[in-house]
């Protein structure tokens, strides 16, 4: 893989490749700058991307700042994952009609317009295969999803600037892109100008950069590349500790008095659920035309931070905060290998910034550790 | 037996054939929906139209054609509009969903069947396979607990039942008034009535989790192995196919490794608070 | 004849199983025969708990009378079972009804008599002791699980 020969886009070739996926039927999606961060949405050539910018993160902290250069991907991860392209926020699964002959049920047709996502980055990647596990690959495929996903052209771009939130190298999902991607980017400066060494990942994406203007990356552009990426995995902002440890450790500390010091700080908000880009869980709402003679049955985001998640005639089986934030944590880093076969987190650091307290799972993690009842029992 | 996904995760139209009620808040209902195969222990998504959905267990005999059985008891908006459907009105089902007991695999051993409140309603199309193949079986008890006599479930099939020889069948209610004169007293204390070798049984265990957390604890002292102990758990459940997050149970999904689950490995589980 | 019928007996129920028939001995000497026709009262609140009752036969009902809700029966007991704790403790009154469901056959062991031998053999006191205990622990857990009155509903 080191050896593979990259080749090499221009900012034009970008531009071309923006056209190109454009003109074969994608709706394409990327970063862009929107209500002052980098949110994904639908982009329509390159004055879209957040050329120049980039984002400062911290615990409970995220702020765009302008870069002292032009660079096209020169952040991290913003509010939004790709999860909210491919398991919809709000999903109409069936509808219902009551007519004379009785009542029909009809499934909602799978959507057909494919995406093409520009921008997606390692551990995103992780993240989009992690929902895979989940809604693809058990007994009963989510056809919504699955229509999506099939279709959907992926451009990968390579962190070369992580954010102080991020810990993917922690947790062995970043910075670079090993698979799961069409064509990846990696962006380098060179002779005051923009370049992207590409990796093809697929043959939809051979197919593509040979419709593109590239050329052949000479060994200094590579050797570039591979340098950018290597730094950014020196410069992430947090680290999980001893992640191949931690489904143990939060198995065995279920009872741990941290849960209740975290709950305290917890506003049990959900905003960790909605950013996290693996987070899948979902609840149903049916709503009834006013003469009863309709009705559609629809799928939203659910989080487990609410009281009705757990819900169980007569009362909430989590109805305390540390129950909820220990069920979410668990969830993460612990049970979902247990449920799924994978981790549930990939170290984007989206639930570290965008929580309203700046509650860190990496530093509730240290905490846990550094005071891990099986431990000190061991040691005593 | 294998059903379409997209028959699992969108319902179809059934039938509601007949519907009797059992007590004050709980109903019977017999569901036409074409042939359809499930295994003791398993479940159905019942959809009240424009309302909702909740999952019920399947209560009828597994053995036999004819319409679905699910007992409801009506506490939410969608079981209580389940509960007044009428014969030949229209309900969406899809299903079955969830493990099995264990009944085929218990072939040779003594099966303690123990039911409290509307636990009865998933053990019952265990209760008619293991009676329909009586012989392939040790002892077989059938132990019921409930609230009051007035909360009993299936009254009449159970005192069929309890006219039979080869299977010991005991009721006992929490609270009586002297109109009653079955057992009073909590189910756990029929289990050492019971008779039972407890190298070879296994024991079918459904009811409120506290019920099953202290029937489990009178078994274990009665000498039954953990690992032949099964319980079928319940949690708050939106999709019944493993994917909306609701029912987990600590590393388990209740629609997808239960509802019956073996007693062993979900121990661990049952004393962690809020789990 | 008659004392070697009971001290049988005694061994014989499960209450004693597996204990020595000396002990088995002893507790005959505090003991009788005694049945009880269906309705018949094996003790009513309030009178001297004198006595506890190994039941061999037959079914047992504890209930208390309530002005606004008449009989609630609580527990019942069957053959192979105890009936009768009051006499263990002070003030040595029952607290409840005992009344048999159907004919009951049961030996009936004197209180005052076995505490007395209790004291004199604390050997055999301690292993009396047990066997009340495992049975009251029991009987308290089951009651536990009653009170919490877990399957109605809940609102």
């Amino acid at each position: 893989m080191a050896t593979r020969q990259h080749s090499i886009l221009t900012i034009d070739g970008v531009a071309a490749l923006l056209d190109a996926l454009r003109r074969r039927g994608y709706r394409v999606i990327g970063p862009t700058v929107r209500d002052q961060a980098i949110v994904y949405d639908d982009i329509t050539s390159l004055a879209d991307l957040p050329r120049g910018w980039t984002d400062e993160q911290g615990a409970g902290r995220y702020r765009l700042a302008r870069r002292d250069d032009d660079a096209v991907f020169g952040f991290a991860v913003g509010p939004h994952s790709w999860k909210k392209f491919l398991h919809s926020p709000a999903q109409r699964l069936w509808r219902t009609e009551r007519s004379a002959d009785g009542v029909r049920i009809i499934a909602e047709p799978v959507s057909a317009k494919p995406l093409a996502f520009v921008g997606v980055r390692s551990c995103e990647l992780h993240a989009i295969a992690i929902q895979d596990r989940v809604l693809l690959e058990g007994a009963y495929p989510d056809q919504h999803y699955r229509a999506r996903r099939e279709a959907a052209f992926l451009v990968a771009v390579n962190c070369t600037e992580p954010g102080g939130t991020c810990f993917c190298a922690s947790m062995n999902t970043g910075p670079k892109a090993l698979g799961g991607y069409d064509l990846a980017l990696t962006e380098i400066a060179a002779e005051g100008e923009r370049r992207f060494a590409v990796d093809v990942g697929s043959a939809a994406g051979s197919g593509l950069l040979a419709e593109l203007p590239h050329r052949a990356a000479t060994p200094g552009e590579t050797a570039a590349a591979e340098a950018a990426i290597a730094g950014a995995t020196g410069r992430m902002g947090r680290a999980m500790p001893d992640a191949d440890e931690v489904p143990a450790l939060l198995r065995r500390n279920l009872d741990h008095p941290r849960w209740e010091e975290v709950a305290d700080r917890c506003l049990t908000c959900g905003n960790c659920t909605m950013v996290c880009p693996t987070c899948f869980c979902t609840t149903v709402e049916d709503v009834a035309s006013l003469d009863g003679s309709a009705s559609e049955h629809v799928q939203h985001w659910d989080s487990c931070f609410t009281m009705d998640f757990s819900y169980l005639h007569g009362g909430s089986v989590r109805a305390s905060p540390r129950s909820r934030y220990r069920q979410w944590m668990t969830h993460k880093l612990s049970t979902w290998w247990d449920q799924f076969g994978t981790s549930g987190c990939v170290g984007c650091g989206r639930c570290i910034s965008w929580c309203p307290v700046g509650i860190d799972i990496t530093e509730e993690v240290a905490a846990i550790r550094g005071s891990d009842s099986a431990a000190r029992g061991r040691e005593g | 037996m294998a059903r379409v996904p997209e028959a699992a995760s969108v319902p179809i139209v059934a039938r509601v054939r007949a519907r009797r009620r059992e007590t004050h808040d709980t109903w019977t209902l017999s569901i036409e929906a074409g042939e359809f195969a499930f295994e003791p222990g398993q479940f159905n998504m019942l959809y009240a139209f424009g309302i909702g959905e909740i999952p019920v267990s399947l209560s009828g005999d597994p053995g036999a054609p004819g319409p679905l059985i699910h007992t409801v008891r009506a506490v939410g908006s969608a079981s209580q509009a389940i509960t007044r459907l009428r014969p030949g009105d229209p309900i969406g089902l899809r299903g079955p969903f969830g493990t099995a007991w264990p009944v085929d695999e218990s072939t040779g051993s003594d099966v303690l069947v123990i039911g409290g409140g509307l636990g009865l309603a998933p053990l019952r199309p265990a209760i008619y396979r293991l009676l329909a193949e009586r012989d392939r079986y040790g002892q077989i008890a059938v132990l019921y607990g409930t609230r009051s006599p007035a909360d009993i479930l299936y009254r009449r099939e159970i005192e069929r039942w309890r006219r039979r020889l080869d299977t010991a069948v005991e009721v006992t209610v929490d609270h009586a008034d002297a109109g009653w004169h079955g057992h009073v007293g909590v189910v756990t204390r029929l289990i050492d009535r019971a008779a039972f070798d407890p190298d070879h049984a296994v024991a079918l265990v459904c009811g409120p989790e506290i019920m099953m957390r202290f029937a489990a604890n009178t078994l274990q002292a009665a000498a039954i192995a953990p690992e032949r102990i099964y319980v079928a758990m319940e949690r708050n459940m939106k999709c019944a196919i493993g994917q909306c997050g609701h029912c987990q149970f600590g590393p388990t999904l209740v629609c997808r490794d239960g509802a019956v689950m073996r007693y062993d490995r979900v121990r661990p589980l049952l004393t962690v608070r809020e789990l | 004849m008659e004392i070697r019928g009971l001290d049988r007996l005694i061994c014989e129920h499960p209450f004693f199983a597996g204990m020595s028939l000396d002990y088995c001995d002893l507790i005959g000497g505090c003991a009788r025969n005694v049945r009880f026709d269906t309705g018949r009262y094996l003790f009513r609140e309030g009178e001297p708990a004198n006595e506890f009752f190994l039941i061999r036969h037959g079914r047992v009902a504890l209930e208390l009378t309530a002005p606004e809700r008449g009989s609630i029966r609580f527990l019942t007991l069957n053959a192979g079972e105890i009936a009768g704790v009051s006499w263990l403790v002070p003030p040595y009154r029952w607290l409840y009804d005992a009344q048999a469901l159907e004919l009951t056959r049961a030996v009936s062991i004197d209180g005052a008599c076995l505490r007395q031998k209790a004291e004199e053999n604390h050997d055999f006191g301690y292993e009396m002791m047990k066997r009340f205990m495992t049975m009251l622990v029991q009987r308290l857990h089951a009651a536990q699980l009653q009170i919490l009155d877990v399957y109605g509903a809940r609102a």
